[in-house]
């Protein structure tokens, strides 16, 4: 099958720190909608398969696929549901296209993170059991006013830490990655703020963002320590939202008129689950690119490639992943940082939407958040964010803490 | 040396071993780990959710239309699952229905089983397009009673007791026509 795919469609709701006006139904609606009216396509009619992004304990649903297709508009349709970040939704929406058997297809992945009471108790239930999960929480006992379970008495201990000091929130594991990679390139905390303060200006400039503002390294530095070396400013707060995307081959898309941005290569990676043996060297993000600029005649990445989209859930984790992906030398990263070069007018401008620091992290909304900007750039409607002329860009997109796992995809302007 | 007599009082002697007891669990003789998650969430619940919500609470049942598909919907929703666009203008729905479909529930919530069958089913609701409801339980009236096609009647909890949940009916009684 040689049938090229490209992306057709794009839409986005606003990004807000919460959404206490609309359901996750309603915004999962809002963002299809838009995206399909983008495309010109009548979901009910023209699109031949739906694939949702999501993770039932973000949802707080068992078998959340069965809540999908009504706001979709995929009843009674093919539909599936990926329990992945929105990045692999786009490279199985590939997959289906390549062969034959569909040949327009939506993808959707959303963050309803407000909904959750006890997030940090969800992200510690993605830990061993018996080695990581003893050791670390629980960090939220349910001691909500107005919950159910609340009670005036002290939480009563789960097996492992007795003692609430004891206790860590499951976000150390980022502590102890920067703490790595620092030690390993040289990179210093304050060139990780950087990051923090590029990003948040560049969130400036695009609407959708919620987490903006003008700070400066200082700024980030003097924020309390939250995980050594990680600071409060150093992580991106969650973020609701939600992004759709509809892909077509290329004969289809050509046939709609609209205008083509060619999904060229996609790559994907896991680690192994034992936080103590795997690597921290984001070897997952090395992986993924290489299988995708493989399959996106790609030779010389950094040459190549106008511009990217990475993962900086962490601070530290732009740097990392800019080098992983063979986007920057180990360790040069942070000097490209500071010689202007990942900025929206440098010569290899990253995270011009404002990455995850300025839009927020939207869980598994983040990948294709990362792509939607990709293709708004290759299209040349980023506003005043604008990169001129670029004709291949790259989105990154890494499942969050504690995974290992991440996905790559280049995209190109036909 | 207790392992040889168990040996030799097994059967088939091939298969030599002892049934695990709970109380071998309880007595951790057997390895296992266990974790309680705590997973909380707070769903918003957007416009048409709330509404309906808010009206059980004032003792009123309300529908959606969708202009396109020509239905009246309950529960309401801000969206037509068959024709994707948006849906239109509110209106209130009597508290009567009709059976859909029903079942008598032996077990209940933990599996236990009890003497008198829980009444379950579909109502759709008058008003609404057919078979447009939803789900509540039977009450004042025996098992044998319920039918597929019976008319029934919403019986609310006391005012006061209402909280904006779908359990503000407490449940449905036989309808008989022109009663109130």
């Amino acid at each position: 099958m040689s049938r090229k795919v490209c992306v057709i469609g794009i839409g986005h709701t606003d990004f807000n720190s919460m959404t206490p006006d609309m359901q996750w139904k309603e915004i999962m609606y809002e963002a299809c909608q838009k995206s399909y009216v983008d495309a010109g396509v009548d979901p009910r009619k023209d699109i031949d398969s739906f694939i949702t992004c999501a993770e039932d304990y973000w949802e707080g649903f068992s078998i959340f696929d069965e809540f999908v297709p009504d706001q979709i508009g995929a009843v009674l349709r093919p539909c599936c549901t990926v329990c992945g970040d929105g990045i692999y939704g786009l490279g199985n929406a590939y997959m289906q296209i390549k062969t034959g058997i569909v040949d327009v297809v939506a993808v959707e992945a959303h963050s309803k993170a407000s909904d959750m009471l006890t997030y940090g108790d969800i992200v510690l239930f993605a830990y061993d059991p018996i080695f990581e999960r003893p050791i670390s929480g629980p960090v939220e006992r349910p001691n909500y006013a107005g919950s159910p379970s609340y009670s005036k008495e002290r939480p009563k201990p789960l097996v492992g830490s007795t003692d609430e000091k004891e206790r860590i929130h499951p976000y150390f594991l980022a502590g102890l990655e920067m703490q790595h990679y620092l030690r390993k390139t040289n990179t210093t905390e304050e060139q990780c703020a950087s990051v923090v303060v590029k990003n948040k200006k560049n969130a400036f400039n695009n609407p959708y963002a919620d987490y903006e503002a003008k700070i400066s390294v200082d700024d980030v530095m003097s924020s309390e320590y939250l995980f050594k070396p990680i600071k409060r400013l150093d992580i991106s707060p969650n973020v609701d939202g939600a992004v759709s995307f509809v892909l077509a081959d290329e004969k289809t898309a050509k046939n709609l008129g609209v205008e083509l941005i060619y999904l060229s290569g996609f790559g994907w990676s896991s680690e192994t689950p034992w936080l103590s043996t795997r690597g921290m060297d984001a070897a997952y993000a090395t992986k993924a690119a290489k299988m995708a600029y493989k399959m996106a005649g790609i030779l010389q990445p950094r040459k190549e490639i106008d511009i990217a989209e990475v993962d900086d859930r962490f601070s530290y984790k732009e740097l990392q992943h800019l080098e992983a992906m063979g986007l920057a030398r180990p360790g040069e990263a942070a000097q490209m940082l500071e010689e202007g070069v990942l900025d929206v007018k440098g010569s290899f401008p990253t995270n011009t939407s404002g990455g995850s620091l300025g839009v927020g992290n939207s869980l598994e909304a983040t990948g294709l958040q990362k792509s939607l900007e990709i293709v708004t750039q290759l299209r040349g409607y980023a506003g005043k964010r604008q990169v001129p002329g670029a004709e291949i860009g790259i989105a990154q997109a890494w499942r969050g803490i504690p995974s290992g796992s991440g996905a790559v995809a280049i995209f190109k302007r036909g | 040396m207790t392992e040889k007599k168990e040996q030799k009082e097994s059967y088939p002697k091939y298969a030599p071993g002892t049934h695990v007891h709970d109380k071998d669990i309880y007595e951790r003789k057997i390895t296992y780990t266990w974790w309680e998650p705590e997973v909380q969430y707070s769903w918003s619940l957007g416009p048409a959710m709330s509404r309906f919500l808010q009206e059980l609470k004032a003792g009123k049942i309300i529908g959606i239309k969708c202009n396109r598909c020509r239905r009246v919907i309950v529960p309401p929703r801000m969206f037509c699952e068959y024709c994707y666009g948006p849906t239109s203008d509110w209106v209130y729905l009597k508290d009567t229905g009709t059976v859909e479909t029903f079942s008598l529930s032996y077990l209940d919530a933990d599996a236990r089983r009890i003497e008198e069958p829980i009444l379950i089913g579909v109502i759709s609701i008058d008003g609404a397009s057919p078979k447009h409801g939803f789900m509540h339980y039977f009450g004042e009236m025996k098992p044998e009673e319920l039918k597929i096609g019976m008319k029934v009647k919403a019986v609310w909890k006391p005012e006061n007791e209402r909280e904006g949940s779908i359990t503000d009916i407490k449940y449905f009684k036989p309808f008989r026509g022109g009663e109130e």
